[in-house]
């Protein structure tokens, strides 16, 4: 089952499937002409939309890459899922650049440089967002000390006696609701 | 005519629910029973009148009356007659009627089944609630009126988004709405326990079972939303921490401390302005999710169309109601303070520490969802907080809420040794750890990710079996273990599934963002491609029309070796009515595996981008939670919640010294 | 430690002031990164003769306003009156025409050839200023969009203020209007002129 789940051979798999994929297209470039490039260099072919690039490792990092970016005009959705015009666009200029041999942080400084910080999905760790990352910790750091300094100031009133093993077998029984045990009555 | 009917309904009950909070809370005040048995009426008569307002809504959806603003917004003649029903509460104003509805049924039901409450208490709660619902019904008349004419009116209607057009959208609104609003009950008992300043053990058996069952609609609400987008939004998203999203789950993230802390309340006296303040949260929280989607404040692929005449009408609404009860939560609530000591080890530290964890969570959240308005409103510019933030936040938060939740059932009240566990509790760590290591080794996943998110599954699965070990080991002589196991309270077994129902969840997160895999590929019909050992043919694209679109249907084939496994029909709908373009996924669930096509865009004459994915474990995204309604439910049906007022007294008496 | 149970009460209070606050505000509006830096330069065909081309090299030397449009754009259709009178005004206007075929949501271009892609967006230019007039000093046209990136477009109409350096002080999302020109536009206008 588990060789069924999760294939055990994963990189040979992933070799087999970039080696099929590749023959097909390759098999089909003579029809396929220029719809390898996207359009945008020279406008030399027709107009296309989301066009996955033949190349499966390279598309999977432009998906991965277009999944870290926020499509402006939609609401909280990214370029790689956003079916907008300008997703599209964004991430075909995306996968144009990883062919030309970009790295992630060359596209994603690219987009930032044209969009702004608004493109990211992860705020960036300056002054402004410290609260925004050190907050919840703070807060937490904060709430277990006051639990810290409410535990000892509770136990220090009550002076709580220990109990020995028949009374904590007894309470216990008797917390859970239960009917005690005839040794224990 | 019908309409106008509608909006005499409405305003009737603006008057009935302010009556009952009149009665309600001057009766409980007076000591004036007639006033108190009024208000319980008047509880049961408004939801009458509400009930006959949405159904005539309905019927005017139903009749294609386009005479109505609403109708003619969101229905078509053409739109199948189970959609025209949805439609009523796929938009603003009747969403807000199915709110009040809600409200009022929960009001309601609070009336009808507290026989055991005095009569006193109910009368303060009903009276609360009736004081909340005098709220939204005006804020319903008087901004948001469903029956609202178009005149002239059109031939046609707009027909609803399409994108509602599913039967997900048919059960998320009401469930989800069934749980926000049932945060309002305990909310009601919260302020209750302020104003008379009594907050007994009796309180919290009467609390209890309507915190868990609001609880129940509130997780059953997300897990569909979540399963709806799911397979509704074409690439197998599940949880995208969309504001909206994420307003949902901070309520539930409260609601389910406070049904943690309340235990504390009922069994030891202790936690109860932690208790009250938990109440009130999460009904506070409900009612700022129900602001933000409407309010145009924030941005999210869920939002209504934004007005912000209305946004500032629910602000005023919010401002009133939570500044209210968070005055009298300052002023009343060191009274409430005290309650039995506890030491270092025990199960009462565990829960503090759940408390405290859960709400800084839930902060957290909603600190993440408000930042870009902050910093956009302090003029430091225009940021954008997505998963990347919530997972690091979420994450390191809640890993120790887990790992307590399999060590908390163990611990004594009030005072237990470190001695007495250590050596199982570290055993099973190093266990756990280990094997999920080994585990994903054996899979050729090892990440940190993943092996955390295993290690957390093994752990719960380790511990809860434990557990149940042990409360079958407890045994009286001559007791066999199924007698044992049929004498375990309801309570007992609701938190046991419950956290069952965690650890499946955490577990198919964690195979399905180690495992899956996506592939984005041109195919011509015949042409095939293969995918985590599945093969995908793919058979071209017929159009097909339906009721109110037109689709372009794929074909695909998808085989196993020899088998075939199963036959997906993707759809790429043009509705008639909106220039929308609808992916319409299909999907092969079983329950280790969902395979998942998608269609894209046509390249070429027969050519299309086909997505395919590969889903593991996908199911237990949504067996988690249903687990989790069912604990719910179990333990919300406990027998000692069911005993009549008489034989409460003893326990009530006894309880209270603690 | 009475004063402890007040603190929920105070974060709400602040939480409610932030929200009131929010209703200002526009959480779509995306405010531009380049301003300050020098407009993008690029070469783009110009509407008049489609086998020259223009740019910000071209068009340095004075300010103006790089006015992004479409004719399928209603809100352009709006602004376009104005334009006119702002060009009488004497305030220097660039088209800058974006997408014009694929931009249209009503056309599927994916099978027209470059060729009738570009005598069709000629044809609907020529069209739109014959029957509206035409508020442009120069008017240049971006077929795909890509130059558009350049510039961090994200929708029309939207206009950029820049100097007689080249250097963008200002970008405005939406549609010019009279009330936005008095407020606050003619003001950055004018600020334009004197950093030359």
């Amino acid at each position: 089952m588990a060789a069924r789940l999760f294939p055990r051979e994963t990189l040979k798999q992933r070799c087999a499937v970039a080696a099929v994929v590749a023959a097909a297209v390759i098999g089909l470039a003579p029809l396929a002409g220029p719809l390898g490039q996207t359009a945008y260099a020279a406008g030399q072919a027709p107009e296309e939309r989301a066009q996955p690039l033949s190349d499966p490792v390279l598309e999977a990092r432009a998906l991965a890459l277009g999944r870290q970016l926020r499509c402006v005009v939609c609401q909280n959705q990214s370029i790689a899922e956003s079916n907008a015009e300008l997703a599209h666009d964004l991430m075909n200029e995306v996968r144009s650049m990883l062919r030309a041999g970009k790295s992630e942080a060359e596209i994603i400084d690219f987009l930032v440089a044209r969009y702004g910080q608004f493109v990211l999905f992860k705020p960036p760790f300056d002054g402004r967002t410290l609260l925004l990352w050190v907050g919840p910790f703070l807060l937490a750091g904060v709430a277990l000390w006051g639990l810290w300094a409410a535990v000892r100031a509770r136990n220090r009133q009550a002076g709580i006696p220990p109990l020995d093993e028949a009374e904590k077998a007894r309470a216990d029984a008797l917390l859970a609701d239960e009917p005690l045990r005839k040794d224990l009555r | 005519m019908w309409a106008e009917w509608g909006q005499f309904l409405l305003a009737l009950a603006v008057a009935v629910a302010g009556l009952q909070a009149l009665f309600g809370l001057v009766g409980a005040a007076r000591h004036r029973l007639a006033w108190m048995v009024a208000a319980r009426r008047a509880a049961v008569a408004q939801m009458v009148l509400l009930l006959t307002a949405f159904a005539t809504l309905i019927g005017r959806f139903l009749a294609s009356d386009f005479s109505v603003a609403l109708v003619a917004k969101n229905s078509s003649t053409l739109t199948p007659w189970y959609y025209q029903i949805t439609a009523t509460w796929g938009n603003h104003e009747g969403s807000m009627l199915m709110w009040a509805l809600a409200l009022s049924g929960w009001t309601a039901a609070v009336a009808w089944r507290s026989d055991s409450l005095t009569e006193a208490m109910r009368a303060r709660v009903v009276g609360i609630l009736g004081a909340v619902s005098t709220g939204f019904l005006l804020f319903l008349t008087l901004t948001s009126n469903p029956f609202a004419r178009l005149v002239p009116a059109p031939g046609q209607g707009r027909d609803l988004n399409p994108l509602l057009q599913d039967p997900g959208m048919i059960i998320h609104p009401p469930l989800l709405y069934m749980g926000y609003v049932g945060t309002a009950v305990v909310f009601a008992f919260a302020l209750a326990a302020l104003i008379t300043g009594r907050m007994d053990a009796a309180w919290s058996r009467w609390a209890r079972p309507w915190g868990l069952a609001a609880w129940v609609f509130l997780t059953l609400g997300i897990m569909v939303g979540s399963w709806w987008a799911y397979y509704e939004l074409g690439w197998g998203g599940w949880w995208f921490w969309d504001p909206v999203e994420n307003a949902s789950f901070i309520p539930w993230l409260v609601l389910t401390a406070f049904i943690h802390s309340i235990i504390v309340t009922e069994k030891r006296g202790a936690f109860r302005a932690w208790t009250v303040l938990l109440a009130i949260a999460a009904f506070s929280l409900s009612l700022l999710g129900t602001f933000l989607v409407r309010s145009g404040v924030i941005t999210s692929v869920h939002a209504f169309a934004s007005d912000p005449a209305r946004g500032l009408f629910i602000l005023g609404l919010l401002a009133v109601t939570v500044g209210v009860s968070l005055l009298l939560f300052a002023w009343r609530a060191p009274m409430l303070a005290g309650g039995g000591a506890f030491a270092w080890f025990a199960r009462e530290t565990t829960l503090l520490i759940n408390n405290i964890l859960m709400s800084v969570a839930a902060a957290a959240i909603l600190l993440g969802t408000v930042y870009p308005l902050l910093l956009d409103a302090l003029r430091l510019g225009k940021l954008s907080v997505g998963e990347p933030y919530f997972v690091a936040v979420f994450v390191p938060l809640m890993t120790p809420a887990v790992l307590f939740m399999a060590i908390a059932p163990f611990l004594r009240w009030k005072q237990d040794e470190w001695s007495r566990l250590a050596r199982r509790i570290v055993g099973d760590l190093a266990v756990t750890m280990g094997a999920a290591v080994l585990l994903l080794w054996w899979l050729d996943h090892l990440t940190l990710r993943a092996w955390l998110g295993m290690w957390l599954t093994l752990w719960v699965a380790v511990g809860s079996f434990r557990l149940l070990a042990e409360r079958l080991g407890n045994r009286m002589e001559g007791q066999s273990a199924i007698e044992r196991l049929v004498r375990i309270p309801g309570s007992w077994w609701g938190m046991w599934l419950a956290h069952l129902g965690v650890g499946a969840f955490i577990m198919g997160a964690t195979l399905l963002g180690a495992f899956e895999a996506r592939l984005d590929v041109k195919m011509a019909p015949g042409q095939t491609a293969e995918l985590s050992g599945y093969l995908f043919r793919f058979l071209g694209v017929q159009e097909v029309p339906g009721p109110n679109y037109t689709a372009m249907r794929g074909t695909v084939e998808v085989r196993q070796g020899d088998r075939l496994v199963a036959v997906l029909t993707p759809e790429k709908r043009s509705y008639h009515f909106s220039a929308m373009l609808m992916t319409e996924a299909a999907v092969a669930t079983t329950l280790w595996r969902d395979l998942y096509v998608s269609l894209g865009d046509r390249v070429d004459g027969d050519e299309w981008v086909v997505m395919l994915f590969y889903k593991p474990m996908v199911l237990f995204l949504w067996l988690g939670p249903l687990l989790m309604a069912i604990a719910g439910v179990t333990a919300a049906l406990d027998r000692r919640y069911r005993r009549t007022q008489a034989a409460a007294m003893p326990t009530v008496a006894l309880a209270a010294r603690g | 430690m009475r004063w402890k149970y007040g603190l929920p009460l105070i974060v709400f209070a602040g939480l409610v002031l932030l929200f009131a606050f929010g209703f200002r505000l526009d959480p779509r509006e995306v405010p531009s990164p380049l301003i300050g830096k020098a407009a993008p330069l690029f070469s783009l065909p110009r509407f008049v003769d489609p086998q020259s081309q223009a740019g910000p090299q071209t068009w340095q030397g004075a300010p103006y306003l790089l006015n992004v449009w479409a004719t399928w754009c209603v809100s352009c259709r709006q602004e376009h009156a104005y334009l006119l009178q702002l060009k009488a005004q004497g305030v220097r206007i660039i088209g800058f025409n974006y997408k014009e075929v694929r931009g249209d949501a009503q056309l599927d271009a994916r099978q027209m050839t470059v060729q009738a892609e570009t005598e069709f967006a000629w044809q609907r230019i020529g069209e739109w200023l014959r029957d509206g007039g035409n508020p442009y000093a120069d008017l240049v046209v971006d077929l795909t969009g890509r130059t558009a990136i350049d510039y961090g477009v994200y929708g029309t109409p939207e206009t950029f203020f820049i100097d007689g350096a080249g250097v963008i002080r200002y970008k405005h999302i939406g549609p010019i209007t009279r009330e936005l020109w008095e407020k606050s536009l003619r003001a950055k206008w004018q600020a334009l002129q004197g950093g030359q």
